[in-house]
């Protein structure tokens, strides 16, 4: 087990890199020009853009800048502009011009707005969705059946950012029955804190609730139809059982799957929904960032989202392993 | 049994649908006909080979599963006995109904598919249409099944050993170290080497035989009075086909239980049985001891299952098959259901084997093997025609 995780650690890290190199080269090395890009294309005057170059070291050969760059992760470095020396702690990921920030104090600014938001919005797909789905499972055929999958087939195909507007719009301005968005710290007030989220997760879990309810519901039937299933209702174990136990250990395999890939994706921005409720978090950082041209930023929150998504995969495979035994053979 | 006087009782697992008119009628027609056959044959004693107390009673048995074809009559008056310490096979093609039937023994079929009348007791209690509530406390603990396919029938997430504790821990107020014990023993028992290391394994880490073995331990931990055992060696290879055979016999005599053996192999039925039930079609058509079905067989299904057994002495004959398929579920043939497979159906005056459905009877008249089928001059043409080709 311990060798199994040590492997996936490995294999996560080099990934990383690769990311890293890869954003790097993006844009960096690529036919672009990132001073031009950050300078504008308008007032652009020779004399700035030359400044630009000067600070961002975007005159020295390709591999010193990288090296710079990944030291700055590292150990930290500090930017010059006019003048003026500006400091970026490790992990240092660039520093925002526009924002006069290094990228690093950013990101962390936004991320726990989007990782509560997504706490919230797994806890509801994963308990609400997958114990919807085996209920359906475990009716399947039946008119309650029917009903269930027909209700999250008409909520899932209506647009997302329609139903959170819609929502908005209706439910917490103009009939005042949800509480807005909004976002207060953790620690600073949890109460306000979750009244904030409460909308947003609300909106974007029960949307998703229907999704993971398919999904679940398939894996479950497939689950419940299994030989062994048969067994253990021949052991004489209650139905209950038999379904949040025997079945659902193995029903949930394919459901994780989809699980991890998803939470990776709205951590990285769950753009609609931090647009929509107003919740400054990254995906609301990325959008800002890509409007603005403001690249050390941009590369930061891909790093990001790509760190994450490698973890959430490197979980992924802990969380099978764990699961399924068979997984810790290979 | 504790209610001897009682007629075969009809329950319907669906209780108070509509569904259930249909069996009302066959009941009220039954009762216009008299004692029903299996009735009459159970007062003739037939229908026990043995004679001993039974264990488990099936009487008149009916499965039926509703689909949107129409209905598939599964299993069709089927009535069997067996005592404890005693082994029924039950022997037929894929369809024939042998594991449906079992299947209703444990209680297994979805109620809200399948309608089941007839009777099945259990040390004399009925167990078609008992709660659910009440089935579980019996499945797993008094009966208890083998399944074919250990691969699949084991759980591949959790070890061997917690599936088999967890089996025992359904049934008893114990703490879980008492039934980690329980099962270890069980692994000893079944002759799983070093229980202790095998307790903590996966079923995937087992090997094919070891998996059977496990299976075995798990039906037998809560010292079950009968097993069922559904084509227990089917998924084997030859040699661990016999250890598993030898297990379960030596088992048996251990714990005295009764065991229904399900299968298609009729090398297990000679070595393992006492009593063989031939089913075709969900009918039973031959019944009686292994001795008597296997050495003096009364019907044309179980020859041509004799015929198409390979033997060493007729190596370069070719195997004579069944000709034909079973028949489909829905749309039985009319009269005796193998007759369109039959070779010897134009041995029978008339169009019998076509129009009329023949009874389960004594072959000789009286005694406890019988046989469905309308030839006249069965025990000759066996002697004369069937048994030399067996060889």
């Amino acid at each position: 087990m311990l060798y199994f995780v040590a492997r996936r650690l490995v294999s996560a890290l080099s990934v990383v890199l690769v990311t890293l190199i890869a954003t790097f080269a993006l844009f960096f090395v690529a036919p672009t020009d990132p001073a031009a890009a950050i300078c504008g294309e308008r007032n652009c005057t020779q004399e700035r853009y030359n400044e630009i170059k000067e600070n961002l070291h975007l005159d020295r050969p390709k591999v010193q800048q990288f090296a710079e760059y990944t030291a700055g992760i590292f150990a930290g470095r500090t930017f010059e502009t006019a003048g003026v020396v500006q400091k970026c702690d490790a992990p240092c990921l660039g520093f925002s011009f526009k924002n006069d920030r290094p990228v690093t104090d950013m990101l962390k600014e936004r991320l726990p707005v989007t990782v509560s938001l997504v706490a919230g919005y797994a806890v509801l797909v994963l308990t609400i969705g997958v114990f919807v789905g085996s209920m359906a499972a475990k009716r399947r055929g039946t008119t309650g059946d029917r009903i269930l999958m027909g209700s999250t087939l008409i909520v899932s195909s209506v647009p997302y950012y329609i139903v959170a507007l819609m929502i908005s719009l209706y439910l917490t301005i103009l009939y005042p029955i949800l509480p807005r968005g909004g976002y207060t710290p953790l620690s600073d007030n949890p109460g306000k804190w979750f009244v904030g989220f409460l909308t947003p997760w609300l909106v974007i879990g029960i949307y998703n609730c229907t999704q993971y309810a398919r999904y679940s519901r398939g894996s479950m039937v497939e689950a419940l139809s299994e030989d062994y299933i048969r067994t253990a209702r021949a052991k004489g174990l209650s139905d209950r059982k038999v379904t949040y136990k025997h079945a659902l250990r193995s029903g949930l395999i394919p459901v994780i799957t989809i699980f991890g890939l998803d939470i990776a994706g709205s951590l990285a921005g769950a753009i609609f929904t931090e647009r929509i409720f107003d919740l400054p978090g990254l995906g609301n950082l990325v959008l800002d960032s890509l409007q603005s041209y403001d690249l050390p930023v941009i590369m930061g929150t891909v790093l990001i989202a790509s760190v994450i998504l490698v973890a959430m995969n490197f979980l992924v495979d802990v969380a099978y392993s764990l699961i399924d035994p068979r997984v810790r053979l290979s | 049994m504790s209610t001897p006087a009682n007629e075969p009782g009809t329950a319907d697992t669906l209780g108070k649908d509509g569904l259930n008119t249909m069996s009302g009628a066959d009941a009220a027609a039954q009762a216009k006909r008299g004692p029903s056959i299996a009735t009459r044959e159970r007062r003739q004693g037939s229908l026990n080979p043995s004679g001993e107390t039974p264990y488990l009673e099936v009487t008149d048995l009916t499965v039926k599963f509703p689909t949107a074809d129409g209905v598939v009559s599964a299993v069709n008056g089927l009535s069997y006995a067996v005592p404890l310490g005693r082994t029924l096979a039950i022997v037929g093609e894929s369809g024939s109904g042998k594991s449906v039937s079992s299947m209703a023994v444990m209680g297994l079929h979805d109620r809200k598919r399948t309608r089941i009348t007839g009777s099945i007791k259990l040390g004399g209690d009925e167990i078609v249409g008992l709660a659910e509530n009440d089935l579980m406390k019996i499945r797993g603990d008094a009966v208890s099944m083998v399944f074919q396919d250990p691969q699949s029938s084991l759980h591949p997430l959790y070890t061997v050993g917690s599936q088999i504790a967890e089996a025992y821990l359904v049934h008893h107020k114990v703490s879980k170290d008492v039934a980690k014990k329980r099962a270890l023993e069980m692994l000893d028992l079944v002759g799983i080497p070093n229980p202790i290391r095998r307790f903590k394994q996966y079923p995937h880490e087992f090997s094919g035989g070891m998996r059977q073995r496990a299976m075995i331990a798990m039906g037998l931990v809560n010292d079950p009075k009968l097993v069922i055992a559904d084509e227990p060696t089917t998924a084997l290879d030859v040699t661990v086909q016999a250890q598993i055979l030898d297990l379960l016999n030596n088992l048996q005599k251990e714990f005295g239980s009764a065991i229904v053996l399900i299968t298609h192999d009729l090398g297990v039925v000679a070595e393992m049985a006492d009593d063989v039930l031939v089913m075709y079609a969900g009918r039973c058509v031959e019944y009686g001891t292994a001795q008597d079905v296997l050495a003096q067989p009364r019907m044309p299904y179980t020859w041509g299952l004799l015929e198409s057994i390979p033997t060493v002495s007729a190596a370069s004959e070719r195997l004579r098959p069944i000709k034909g398929l079973p028949p489909s579920l829905l749309n039985l043939p009319s009269g005796c259901s193998f007759n369109p497979r039959c070779p010897y159906k134009d041995r029978v005056k008339g169009e019998r084997c076509t129009t009329d459905l023949p009874e389960l009877l004594p072959v000789d008249g009286a005694g406890a093997h019988t046989s469905r089928c309308h030839l006249h001059d069965k025990a000759s043409i066996y002697e004369a025609e069937v048994a030399p080709r067996l060889g």
